[in-house]
């Protein structure tokens, strides 16, 4: 049987503001255990939530940026639930009144298309800390450090059909969050978390079937995996004549593999009513003019500028403009490199294939913009071979030196660009290779282009790798063409 | 509106409440008495009323994304029932 896979997202994502959102503790990452965990954020009694104008900023950015409707008057609803890690005994969230109403976000997919995903809404809402299940003794210990943090909760219609969209789509989000500058994006600190909510329907069915929820997937790598996962779990329950159950499970990256997490059906029951503790917020035309005034450049706008500041292709351009972070290392490049195209290159070659093979985020980059764009120069300026490129490049990554004239020089990478010394060198493998000198000389021009490779190796060898092939290649025509 | 015995059962398991029978018997009384009372809201038109999400008529004054708390770790952990390494310890909630 043929299946249609649906697939909605929701996007927990952490606001870099400096104070959490109902107290002015701050919310900086890695602190001590509970050092940023106040009366306020522990839920002593007495103590009443303030909200942080900057939250609202930032969720009011987002709204734009999706083009969506900003509530005027949004309001807080208590999500009730026990579990240690949110001391209130509630969760403070929107339901009724989201501070952002419906919007749209455009991905550009991989075969050159566009697809729109709705977004359905977001809303304001405090994270809940952490709780450590290892080690103490049979307890659970519980750092509130996090407990407060704000969060916009981005709710998508259900507008995927496939794992790739779903990926493209988060990326594209990461990259949007980020260039707003509401988001650090760092997804291995929690601060972007997708839930995934899939479910199958007989092809061409009007009817959506029952959706499962897998939870907190802090990778795009994770969360392809855990979709392709899920889908065939489903796949084989229905084929199988058999029913999904509408439950929450959790993927778990390192096994592959995924269990049901929440299997008691009161359990999400959250009785949520209008938190009495905080007034509706009312947001003016002033406020909203003047976080429109704060967005940035926004991707969509920094791609059509870079192909034509730059005369990037289409697709080179989407990439290094989707994530604020890679456009400022690749502006930071061409600076000091000049040569956009090869900064490019590096960029989305060398440079991305390293950080994938090591599972690394651009955010842990070792290299600078500044000392990419100098290698690039060496590269332009004909002082390195793109080969000893890769090697400069291999010593800046790995720290074993940080100015690149420097490793040029200790691991001899220079190019030998005197032709006079070249030219000694064509003469002496040349004086060898009589037989090969005459077939070049008969072949025509196609062949020709061939046949120089045979010469070329040769030259590499008796120039211990260090000749300039341009200049090789240059004298090589002129001494056989006399 | 009648609440029956299952929904207080319920209602007390979720917001972690004991009751015993006998309190069971005298909430079924008293809620239900609370719905009747709703019920009658219910009757009047409201087709023209904003909800209303708080009784004040005022709106949430912000505050300025300013740090103004300090570490008070230890005398907050003082009254703990147990801590290790600045963490709180509670019984092991793992499903």
């Amino acid at each position: 049987m043929q299946w249609d896979i649906v697939i909605g997202l929701e996007i927990h994502v952490q606001l870099a503001t400096k104070t959490k959102i109902f107290s002015g503790t701050s919310t900086a990452y890695g602190a001590e255990p509970n050092s940023q965990a106040s009366a306020v954020d522990l839920a002593m009694p007495g103590t009443l939530p303030v909200a942080n104008e900057q939250a609202f900023k930032y969720a009011v950015m987002f709204g734009l940026a999706v083009d969506a409707e900003i509530c005027r008057r949004s309001v807080f609803e208590r999500k009730n639930y026990f579990y240690p890690d949110l001391p209130k005994g509630y969760q403070t969230t929107q339901l009724e009144r989201p501070i952002v109403g419906p919007g749209h976000v455009d991905v550009e997919l991989a075969d050159g298309s566009t697809k729109r995903v709705r977004i359905h809404h977001a809303h304001l809402e405090e994270d809940a800390g952490k709780s450590l299940h290892e080690d103490f003794h049979g307890m659970t210990g519980i750092d509130l450090n996090r407990a407060g943090t704000p969060l916009i909760e981005v709710v998508t219609e259900p507008d995927m059909r496939s794992a790739e969209e779903a990926v493209a789509f988060a990326r594209k989000l990461h990259g949007l969050v980020t260039s707003l500058g509401i988001c650090d994006g760092n997804m291995s600190e929690g601060s972007l978390r997708f839930d995934v909510n899939v479910s199958l329907k007989p092809a061409g069915d009007e009817t959506l079937g029952t959706r499962t929820e897998t939870k907190n997937l802090n990778s795009f790598r994770f969360m392809e995996q855990a979709i392709h996962h899920e889908v065939e779990r489903q796949m084989d329950i229905l084929e199988d004549g058999g029913r999904i159950v509408q439950e929450t499970r959790l993927y778990n990256g390192d096994t592959q593999q995924s269990r049901s997490m929440r299997s008691k059906e009161e359990a999400n029951d959250y009785r949520y009513f209008p938190c009495p503790d905080l007034l509706p917020v009312e947001l003016d035309d002033a406020f909203i003019e003047d976080a429109r005034s704060r967005l940035p450049e926004l991707p969509d706008a920094r791609k059509a500028r870079f192909q034509s500041d730059y005369g990037l292709t289409d697709y080179d351009a989407s990439l290094l403009s989707s994530s604020a972070r890679m456009a400022a290392l690749f502006e930071e490049t061409v600076s000091h490199g000049k040569d956009a195209k090869l900064a490019a290159n590096w960029l989305l070659g060398e440079l991305s294939a390293r950080l994938n093979s090591e599972d690394r985020e651009l955010a842990d980059c070792p290299l600078t913009g500044g000392q990419l764009g100098a290698l690039i120069l060496r590269i332009s300026d004909g002082t390195v071979s793109s080969t000893g490129a890769k090697k400069v490049f291999e010593g800046l990554w790995t720290g074993e030196g940080s100015d690149v004239d420097e490793l040029i020089d200790a691991k001899g990478l220079k190019q030998v660009s005197d032709t006079g010394a070249l030219e000694k060198i064509v003469e002496e493998v040349l004086a060898g290779m009589g037989e090969q000198i005459a077939q070049y000389q008969e072949a025509d021009e196609k062949k020709r282009k061939k046949l120089m490779g045979g010469f070329m190796g040769p030259l590499m060898k008796a120039s211990k790798g260090q000749g300039n092939p341009k200049l090789f290649n240059e004298i090589l025509k002129k001494k056989l063409e006399r | 509106m009648a609440i029956s015995r299952q929904d207080i059962e319920k209602v007390a398991l979720l917001a972690r409440i004991k009751v015993d029978e006998a309190q069971v018997t005298a909430l079924e009384k008293d809620l239900s008495n609370i719905l009747d009372l709703v019920d009658q809201l219910q009757s009047a038109d409201t087709s023209q009323t904003e909800p209303m999400a708080h009784p004040l008529d005022a709106a949430q004054r912000l505050r300025a994304d300013t740090v103004t708390e300090t570490d008070n770790r230890a005398a907050f952990q003082a009254i703990a029932p147990s801590t290790e390494n600045g963490l709180y310890l509670v019984p092991r909630v793992i499903e």
